[in-house]
């Protein structure tokens, strides 16, 4: 949490006014509107929104990952004061998985089907750290070993498939790992996953980003997820960060109505059975097709025309606390 | 876990569903099967919810579609209404379908993406001749899940979210008036405000139509907020069934346990409650002996491999019944 200690140390990560467009047949899309975030080392960014929100165009835009022709990135995504936005397809080439690697949700489409899950980790680690076959061979053990995949030399020659959902997500992060990147984006790491795994795979995440003091971006739809294993947490809506503050603060001391629907319409396991529960009313709005004040405007209950005319800025309101609302709910 | 046996049926006049020693397998390859569902047996009283809840691979979608017989189990009754639907012919269990609807996991897709809402809606009416006020009946049921006729009627399903999806697939699934209602994680799919509008109004539903449900998901705190009782289930088996309320305060079976201790609470100060549950899900190809959860049970002995644990009632409360030999609470020792 060092952003709230008002450090002057470097960030890992600085991202600011970060936009990416897409051009569609419905007209220009908006899926990332001008968001900044700053991620120190060794601390963990949670990104929480519901479809359409953004999270996930925005992980892939901070990594360069977008390629569609259509889309468009601008603003400044500086890691490790390197400047990201200008670099070319080659040169982003030498940044991911040796400085920032990505966990996506889904482990079966994201691992190659026709490779073994051995030669799958070992090839980033010959390409990138120009290691020789064996020792890249050890490496590659002691990876999986690290993620806890049991019997790593027999596993090693299995694919994909042949491997349960949570071992695949667990190869992934081997595969991300490997060339030891600073900064390791998740993006719904556990949604396909069990229960009793997703908490498998949480615990590997928090114990790696500890042991190697990456800077690590959760994002998540869940507000379970984030709770107990982020310093930070933002929570987006329509493309813009709405609220932000530390985690703590943000679950105990939240003050955008958005971020109250969404505590609010989670059924708990500590509230009795058939409790009514507060649901959010209308659905997320069409991005093509936002209305010109605040986003969340329409299915805002405390909503005035000031926030149907114009939209909020994101806002300080308490040290690292910020909020982009006009009627924010009284502080507790 | 291995829950065998029938204790979970329960002595009562009320009964709209029951199912005993059900089981469902699978052709795999030429000469071997697998086994989904392996001998469960429950019941459902008139306008309760029984939340069957499990992680992937432990049968609870099987269980719902083969209490539809689509398909048929392989051995096992299902009786509904005082009718054991596996001994139905196709017309004799035609005859049943209008009392017995359910709805899926992605509403998109459980919807004709080529036909209006109006004609989807109304189908079910036409296919039974019950075109008489048809047009008034689609209307009312469209108003009772929320959505506007006026303009629904003539759209089709693309132009609606998955959440107004989901609705539709309830008007249709309520337009033939039924009296069971099964819904296979209706609200996975689901973004969080949202999810909360539909099982707000299945509740609606529920007292509104006077509906039995059996509701099927993997969320466990989506089970507790809906139903009366929950039955889980792990590799095909029961593990415990007991009320809801009773059952999450005080689980007797160490997996309903692990289950409850996995789910991350959305409180930061929560942390976390007891150990992980170590490893995966064995193959349901080669199910362990005796308790199939003891392999990542802690609280296993020899015990487990040797004899499966039969269902047997918790403490004084005969609604409340759980599968293991070393469970939590209590149980009745007598058997």
């Amino acid at each position: 949490m060092n952003r709230l200690n008002g450090s002057t140390e470097a960030p890992l990560l600085e991202v600011t006014d970060l936009r990416t467009t897409f051009e569609t047949r419905h007209g220009l899309l908006t899926a990332v509107d001008g968001v900044s975030l700053r991620l120190d080392r060794g601390t963990t960014y949670g990104i929480v929104g519901e479809s359409g929100s953004g999270k996930t165009v925005l992980a892939r835009s901070i990594l360069r990952l977008i390629t569609a022709r259509s889309a468009e990135t601008t603003g400044s995504i500086k890691l490790q004061g390197r400047e990201l936005v200008d670099l070319s397809p080659r040169q982003l080439r030498d940044v991911w998985g040796v400085q920032a690697a990505m966990v996506f949700q889904d482990p079966m489409t994201s691992l190659n089907a026709t490779m073994r899950i051995g030669a799958q980790i070992t090839e980033g680690l010959r390409h990138h750290l120009d290691l020789g076959r064996t020792e890249a061979e050890k490496t590659m053990l002691a990876l999986l070993k690290s993620v806890g995949i049991p019997e790593p030399e027999r596993r090693a020659r299995a694919y994909p498939h042949q491997l349960s959902g949570g071992m695949r997500q667990r190869v992934t992060i081997a595969i991300a790992l490997a060339c030891g990147p600073r900064l390791l984006v998740a993006d719904e790491p556990t949604t396909a996953l069990d229960v009793t795994v997703q908490r498998q795979i949480l615990e590997l995440l928090a114990r790696q980003g500890r042991e190697r003091a990456m800077g690590m971006i959760l994002i998540t739809h869940d507000l379970g997820v984030v709770a107990g294993r982020t310093d930070v947490i933002a929570v987006m809506y329509a493309g813009r960060v709405v609220e932000r503050a530390p985690t703590r603060v943000l679950f105990r001391q939240h003050r955008h109505p958005y971020t109250r629907g969404l505590m609010q319409s989670i059924p708990r396991l500590a509230q009795p059975s058939h409790t009514r529960l507060q649901a959010i009313p209308g659905r997320p709005p069409d991005l093509t097709a936002l209305p010109a004040g605040c986003p969340f405007a329409p299915r805002c209950a405390r909503a005035t025309d000031r926030c149907r005319e114009e939209q909020p800025a994101l806002t300080e309101i308490e040290p690292g606390h910020e909020l982009a609302c006009f009627n924010p709910l009284e502080a507790a | 876990m291995a829950g065998s046996g029938t204790a979970a049926l329960r002595e009562r006049d009320d009964i709209v569903l029951s199912v005993e020693h059900l089981v469902v397998e699978f052709p795999l390859g030429r000469h071997a099967t697998v086994q989904a569902v392996s001998d469960v047996s429950f019941d459902v009283a008139a306008g309760e919810t029984l939340g069957l809840v499990g992680e992937s691979g432990c049968g609870k979608s099987t269980t719902a579609r083969a209490i539809v017989q689509a398909p048929r189990p392989t051995s096992g009754e299902v009786r509904f209404q005082g009718r054991d639907l596996s001994r139905l012919d196709a017309e004799g269990l035609r005859q049943t379908r209008p009392a017995l609807q359910m709805i899926f996991q992605d509403p998109i897709s459980s919807l004709n993406p080529r036909r209006r809402i109006g004609d989807i809606v109304a189908e079910g009416l036409s296919i039974w001749g019950r075109m008489d006020g048809a047009i008034e009946r689609v209307d009312t049921v469209l108003r009772d899940v929320g959505i506007d006729p006026e303009s629904a009627r003539g759209r089709r399903p693309h132009e609606f979210s998955g959440g107004q999806c989901q609705r539709i697939c309830i008007a249709r699934a309520l337009v033939l008036d039924p009296t069971l209602l099964i819904c296979d994680e209706p609200v996975s799919a689901l973004d969080v405000s949202v999810q909360a509008q539909i099982l707000n109004l299945l509740e609606d539903l529920k007292a509104s139509h006077e509906l039995t449900m059996v509701f099927i998901a993997h969320d466990l705190a989506v089970v507790k907020n809906v139903s009366d009782r929950v039955a889980v289930m792990y590799l095909g088996k029961l593990c415990e069934v007991g009320p809801t309320d009773a059952l999450y305060a005080a689980p007797a079976h160490p997996y309903t346990a692990a289950l409850l201790d996995a789910v991350p609470e959305p409180d930061p100060d929560a942390g976390d409650a007891g150990p992980a549950l170590e490893g995966d899900l064995p193959s349901p190809l080669a199910p362990p002996s005796g308790c199939r959860f003891r392999t990542r049970c802690p609280r296993a002995q020899d015990r487990c491999a040797a004899e499966e644990p039969v269902l047997r009632p918790v403490g004084d409360d005969p609604d409340h019944v759980v599968a293991c030999h070393f469970p939590l609470v209590p149980v009745e020792t007598a058997s």
